[in-house]
This record gives structure tokens, C-alpha cells and sequence, in this order.
């Protein structure tokens, strides 16, 4: 533990530093392990069960790419990143991918050089206030104490929607949601604001849900979206295809359950054959087999299963579909066509 | 004698009264209450109102904890055992969390079933350090000592047994150089010759070598990465390593700090300022954000190495101001003492000014370094799963989401049990080394 770390650390080093410089996907598949970056802990979207297997829908996203190229979901080595060390990691090459509920803004995609691969989350910023304050909209919140977390967007959204409203408020800073589940139970704030799926989560878990009441203003669009660095085009290619595949896949009713009869042979629907590989060579283009999205597929389910399975309304979470249900049903899922 | 009583006295008592024992509000805990207690009115005020406040207290707490409920899989059963058995509304403990995620919060996700490596890592670490602490263990034991470091990186990392073997070997030769050359070719050479010879046998040859040997005999155990590590053996393999690598670091620079020689001096000075006057946790944030843009891309310089680092860095530029007071202490005599004796420098450090010096200092290094233990939890906020962060990563599990006191308590409870052991054992190194009053 002591000097002998140190010195086979820098031996490691020195080797390692003459391997850098190839494509991501080439990385991947010589390390055998995909390293995915993801929350340290939002129920629901990632967290460790007490066998120290991760789940959630975020989860779900990295073991379904893990599955896409290196065959198996459970080569995933998951980096928790907090909302500060999120960009460092992945900007530095520790980790592959960041599937950590990171909204999609125009600063982040062109600013900080990331490459958001997709939308898997519509998410838009809420508040809850307990019944007793006797708020029926956000828009009486003057003066207000918030809690808020400190680094996300969230912060410039209330920031920007207090004064086009021109209302005041008190802001008071934390590091989690699970601190601010406790400050706001405490009392130390009038209001706690985060994504409102953030909010349905925290509110499942207190003693009387019935208290407490989530306002119905929605003040801001967070598309929550994985991503990846800037300049290999291949791998996010990848990363954007085994998202859409997810997405496609329940479009077109392939599901965990017949997907083995589905890709057994060529179905009537060539949409359904591209995707799983019986037809055409979509994988080959991507620098995969083709059955990769099969095996992404597999993996967890497709889209809707994912959600049903880690956040949807038969969870403690019970979050509806809402903007997230299909085009098809009227919502904002919307894969381009595998052709 | 005279008779004069003789008829006014019935009776003359010719042996003595037994002693009574003393009344009763004047011995034991009567006496004791009464004078520490209730000895005055606004003594008897101030008693009551504390004893008030620890009923408060434990009158909430102690239902609390003793009603706990051991046994449930999730926040929502959990809260329903309890309506169940108290009522609803009464507030009990779910220690259930405990029951189902205490080897979460001890190892990590380190493999469940290698949980033996860790724990007999731990019991040679006792082992190792008993010689160090006690005198009274055989003196023949520090060699259990210094090999530890070896095996214990082994066990907790595991992969081959020829890496730490191989790395052994550096020591050796550092350490055969300075007794077999130092007479032919003078001190200072020998002692350069001693720290360059081994670097350069573990920055190039060390690898190659135990690759070698492992592909001849293979012996090595199932490898566990960092990141597998967390909770209570992340803490205690920083915060050990820590303390273990700043000790003689901060009184390295203790030493430089004092030295004459204006280059070891400055150094030492603008190295102990500059650590001192930065928070530790822009150290953190340097060692987990800032090193990675300036170290090659795809290096895998391993985080939990660099925290070490860090922590190590930190707690030396304390211990060395902690050394200095002692030094200062120490009066001018004693360093004039042991140069009349013809001591050269080192020999008069060693054997005369140190002892001294960091005897004077032992309370306040005890003090850094359970503050530096207590510290390991700032990793939390570079993403390393330090007790704290697996406790919020419990958290958000849906099963556990909402659960907060019974989790800080067991983790309090640990870093308790750890911090105070080092604070008594630092008072019993200071009796036993009490010369002055005996």
C-alpha cells in the first residue's frame, strides 16, 4: 500500500502513455470494457443495487452500447462523476461515454466540445412546495427561499425565470438531491426545484407525498441526453445508432421477448430486418457485426421497456410517458429510419 | 484513685466505641452528589436543567434507535413494519438498510467473495503496525513491518505476486549500494547512486522483469480494480498510506525548513506555504481534473494514487510545522550537546534532537493525522466512494431513496471507533514516554 503503489502506478503509466491516440472504438474493444460515466446517484437513472450491480435508465443506455460493441452489457465499468467532474472526465479520456442525465445546450455541444448523441430523457424543470405554503403556481414564489443544486442548468434556469417574472428569490446552494431532499423536509428552504422527474422521484419517497404539491409551471427544456467527445465521429455514430435503435425497436414493437423469434429469419417488415441485422449491412457500415442492435436490444429491453422496468409508472418513481412516449402517441421519441 | 463517683456514676464504659461509619450524606455517591450537584441553589438549577436536556435528547433518541427495525427489504416496507408494530406516525430507525448494505458501505464494490482478501490485509496490517506502536511486541516483527506494504498492495489489488516481488528488489539494491559501495566511493555518491540506480530499475526494468517471472511461474491472485474499491477500505487505505508516507516526509522538511543550506531551506519553506495556504480540496480537484489535461491522453494514472498523493502532500507540510514546534522547543544546549560529542549531523538528529523533539510533538501529529483521516471523506467530491458517497448512491436506489440518520450514524460510529483509538493511544505513548516528573 505504500511506496509500491506508487512507483507500479508510474511504471503503468509510462506504458500506457505510448498507447493513446486511437479511435475510441479500437480502445473499447482492446480494453474488452466500456468505461461509462454516470451519476452518482439519482434514483431511478443510476445507482448500485446490494449486489453491487448498477441499474436505471441511464444504466440501461451504457449496458445496452457495452452490448452493441463488445457483446455483453456487463462489460461496463461505471465512473460516478458528480456535476462538476462530469466534462473533465470525459474530455480527458477516463471515460468513453457520459450517460449522466446532462441537458443538451448549445454551450456544452459547441463550447465544451462534447457531441450529444441523442435525446433519452425529455425532462423540464419543476418545483414542489409543501400544501401548507398555499402556492398554486410559481409565479406567487416572491421572495422565496429555493434550494437549488449548484452547476446545472437548473441554477441559470430559475435564475432566468425570477426575472422575467420579475419576482425575487433567495437561492440556498447544495451539492445533491439527496441533500436537498433533507433541506427541504427540514425547512431550510420554501421550495426545492430540479427536473420533474427529479421531483416525482424525491416526492415517492417521503413519509406523505400527500403534502407536498409539484407545481404545475415547468419553466425550462431539458432534453437529457447521452454524449460523447468531440472529433471520433465513428463512435458517436455508434453511440448515436444504439440509441435510435432502443428508440426504433419500440416503434416497431421488437421487444425483449420476440426479438429472438423476430431476428431468427426475415420478416415481412424490411425496417425490422435492417435494424436486426436479417437484411442489408448496417453493422458493417458502423464497424460492427450485424447484430449489434440485437445484442443492444437484448440487452434491457427497448426503449419503453427500459422506462417501464426503472422509472415508469409501476416503480415507486411512477413517472407517465408524457413528452417521452413515441411520435406515434404523441410524443417526441422520433428515430430516423435504419435504411 | 478517688472514689468520689463512685455512687454518682452507674456505669463507667472500660473499652472504646467502635468507630461509627461516617453519616450518610457525607461518604460515596450521597456525599459526591451533593457536592458536585447540589451544593447551592443556582448548582441545583443548573443540574436540573442539564438532566432536562439529556432526557430530551435521549428521550427522542433511544426510541428511536432501540425500536429500529433490522429486517426489511426497502424505505416503504420498513415504514410500514413500524406503523404496524408502534402506530403510525412514530418515528423508528431503519436499520434495515444496514442489515442489507453494511458490506456495500465497508468494501465497496469490492467482489463479494474475495471479501477475505481485504479483511486479512486488515489483520496483517495490525500485525505490522503492532511492532511500530507497542515496544513491548518482539522486535523481530519489524520485519513483519516492512514487508507488509508489499503484501498488503497484493492481497487488496491482487494480479501477479513477481510485481511487488520485482519492486522489492529496488529497495534491496538502493540498500546494498549505500553498505557495499558507500566505503569505496564516498557517502554522497553512494547515496545519489542509491536513489537513481532503483528509480531507474522500476521505471524500466521492474515490469519487464515480473512479466518474465509471472509467464515462467504464474502466482497471482484475481486483480481488482481502483474503482472497485470504496466505502471504509478506501478511507482507511488513503488515510493509512497517508499517515504512514507524510510521518517521515514532515520531518524531511522539518529539517529543511531548519536546514542552513539556503537551497534545501527555501524549498522546504515555499513547499510547506504553498501546500498549507491552498483548501485540500483544490488539491483534490487538481489531482482528479487538472492532472489529466496536463498527462498524455489515455494515461491511466490511477485516481486513487493521485489522492494519496495529495492527502500525503497536504498532511506533510502540517506535520513538518507540527516537527518544528518541537525542534523549537527543544533548548539551545541540547544541539550544542550533541555537536560537542562529535556527532556528525545525522547521528545528532537521530540520536539526540528528534527523540526529543517529536516527543514534544506527538499530541499535535496524532492530531493532523486523525484529522487526515477524518479528511478521506473530501474524495467524495471527485467522484471516489468514499463512505459518504456510497451512502447518497444507497440513497438513490428506489428501494432506499429517503433513508439519512442510520446511515450517518453507522459512518460516524466507524470514524469514531477509528479516531478513538488514535487519540488514546497518543496518550498512552505520552505516559510511557514521560521522563520529566517521574
Amino acid at each position: 500500500m505504500k511506496k509500491t503503489v506508487t512507483l507500479g502506478a508510474l511504471t503503468v503509466a509510462a506504458f500506457a502513455a505510448g498507447a493513446a491516440g486511437a479511435a475510441t472504438l479500437d480502445d473499447v474493444k482492446a480494453r474488452g470494457e466500456l468505461k461509462c460515466g454516470v451519476s452518482t446517484g439519482l434514483a431511478g437513472f443510476s445507482a448500485p443495487d446490494a449486489n453491487n450491480v448498477w441499474q436505471g435508465f441511464d444504466v440501461a443506455y451504457c449496458r445496452a452500447l457495452a452490448a452493441a460493441v463488445l457483446g455483453d452489457p456487463n462489460k461496463v465499468a461505471f465512473t460516478q462523476t458528480t456535476g462538476q467532474t462530469r466534462f473533465t472526465a470525459l474530455a480527458s479520456g477516463e471515460i468513453d461515454v457520459l450517460a449522466r442525465n446532462t441537458t443538451w445546450t448549445f454551450s456544452r455541444d459547441v463550447d465544451l466540445k462534447f457531441e450529444f448523441i441523442g435525446v433519452n430523457y425529455y425532462d423540464g424543470q419543476g418545483f414542489i412546495a409543501p400544501k401548507s405554503l398555499g402556492v398554486a403556481s410559481a409565479k406567487e414564489l416572491d421572495g422565496a427561499t429555493v434550494c437549488i443544486q449548484t452547476g446545472t442548468t437548473t441554477e441559470l434556469n430559475l435564475a432566468d425565470f425570477f426575472r422575467a417574472n420579475n419576482i425575487s428569490y433567495e437561492p440556498v446552494p447544495i451539492e445533491t438531491n439527496a441533500e436537498a431532499q433533507q433541506q427541504y423536509l427540514a425547512g431550510a428552504c420554501d421550495v426545492y426545484t430540479t427536473d420533474a422527474s427529479g421531483l416525482a422521484a424525491t416526492r415517492a419517497t417521503f413519509e406523505n407525498p400527500a403534502d407536498h404539491v409539484i407545481l404545475p409551471e415547468i419553466i425550462s427544456k431539458e432534453p437529457l441526453g447521452p454524449l460523447v467527445r468531440h472529433g471520433d465521429n465513428e463512435w458517436g455514430d455508434i453511440a448515436r445508432w444504439t440509441l435510435n435503435a432502443l428508440i426504433a425497436a419500440e416503434e416497431y414493437g421488437v421487444t425483449s421477448a420476440n426479438i429472438a423469434e423476430l431476428s431468427s429469419a426475415p420478416t415481412n417488415n424490411p425496417e425490422i430486418n435492417r435494424l436486426l441485422g436479417t437484411e442489408g449491412e448496417l453493422g458493417a457500415m458502423l464497424g460492427l457485426d450485424n447484430e449489434w442492435a440485437k445484442r443492444a436490444i437484448m440487452a434491457g429491453g427497448n426503449y419503453g421497456e427500459i422506462f417501464e422496468k426503472n422509472i415508469g409508472e409501476a416503480t415507486p418513481i411512477g413517472l407517465s410517458r408524457g413528452l417521452n412516449a413515441q411520435w406515434t402517441e404523441g410524443g417526441l421519441l422520433y428515430s430516423p429510419p435504419f435504411r | 484513685m478517688s472514689d468520689t463517683h463512685a455512687q454518682t456514676v452507674a456505669f463507667v464504659r472500660d473499652t472504646m466505641l467502635d468507630q461509627k461509619d461516617p453519616p450518610l450524606n457525607q461518604v460515596g455517591a450521597v456525599k459526591w452528589i451533593r457536592e458536585n450537584l447540589f451544593s447551592g441553589w443556582l448548582n441545583i438549577l443548573l443540574t436540573l436543567a442539564s438532566l432536562w436536556v439529556v432526557y430530551a435528547v435521549l428521550s427522542h433518541l433511544l426510541p428511536w434507535a432501540l425500536r429500529g427495525v433490522w429486517d426489511a427489504s426497502n424505505l416503504t416496507q420498513c415504514r410500514e413494519i413500524i406503523a404496524e408494530r408502534y402506530g403510525a406516525g412514530t418515528s423508528a430507525a431503519c436499520w434495515a438498510v444496514l442489515t442489507e448494505r453494511w458490506p456495500q458501505l465497508i468494501f465497496g464494490f469490492y467482489p463479494k467473495e474475495l471479501y477475505w482478501r481485504p479483511i486479512l490485509a486488515f489483520l496483517i496490517f495490525l500485525a505490522a503496525v503492532a511492532p511500530v506502536l507497542f515496544s513491548a511486541v518482539p522486535r523481530k516483527m519489524l520485519w513483519v513491518s516492512a514487508l507488509a506494504p508489499f503484501v498488503l498492495f497484493w492481497l487488496i489489488w491482487g494480479g501477479s505476486l513477481w510485481g511487488p516481488i520485482a519492486a522489492i528488489l529496488g529497495f534491496v539494491i538502493g540498500w546494498a549500494i549505500l553498505t557495499f559501495a558507500a566505503p569505496k566511493i564516498g557517502t554522497l555518491l553512494a547515496v545519489i547512486l542509491a536513489i537513481v540506480v532503483p528509480l531507474f530499475y522500476w521505471l524500466v526494468i521492474c515490469g519487464p522483469l515480473s512479466d518474465a517471472l509471472a509467464s515462467v511461474v504464474p502466482l497471482s491472485l484475481r486483480a481488482v480494480a481502483t474503482q472497485k474499491m470504496g466505502g471504509f477500505l478506501l478511507a482507511t487505505i488513503i488515510g493509512v498510506s497517508g499517515i504512514v508516507l507524510s510521518l517521515p516526509l514532515g520531518i524531511l522538511l522539518a529539517l529543511g525548513r531548519q536546514s542552513d543550506m539556503f537551497i534545501i531551506n527555501k524549498f522546504s519553506v515555499a513547499f510547506i506555504e504553498i501546500i498549507r495556504g491552498v483548501p485540500l480540496i483544490v488539491w483534490l480537484f487538481t489531482a482528479s481534473l487538472l492532472l489529466n489535461y496536463f498527462l498524455p491522453p489515455g494515461t491511466n494514472f490511477d485516481l486513487m494514487l493521485r489522492v494519496i498523493i495529495m492527502v500525503t502532500l497536504f498532511s506533510a507540510a502540517y506535520i513538518a510545522e507540527v516537527v518544528r514546534g518541537g525542534l523549537a522547543a527543544l533548548p539551545k544546549g541540547q544541539y550544542e550537546a550533541a555537536d560537542a560529542l562529535g556527532l556528525d549531523y545525522w547521528k545528532s538528529m537521530r540520536l539526540v534532537i528528534l527523540p526529543q523533539a517529536l516527543k514534544i510533538s506527538i499530541p499535535g501529529i496524532v492530531n493532523t493525522f486523525i484529522g487526515l483521516f477524518k479528511d478521506t471523506t473530501l474524495v467524495v467530491f471527485i467522484g471516489l466512494l468514499d463512505p459518504i458517497g456510497l451512502s447518497s448512491s444507497i440513497r438513490a436506489t428506489t428501494d432506499w431513496n429517503g433513508v439519512y440518520w442510520e446511515l450517518f450514524v453507522f459512518i460516524g460510529l466507524c470514524f469514531f471507533v477509528f479516531c478513538f483509538s488514535m487519540g488514546r493511544y497518543s496518550l498512552f505513548l505520552e505516559k510511557k514516554l514521560r521522563r520529566e516528573h517521574r
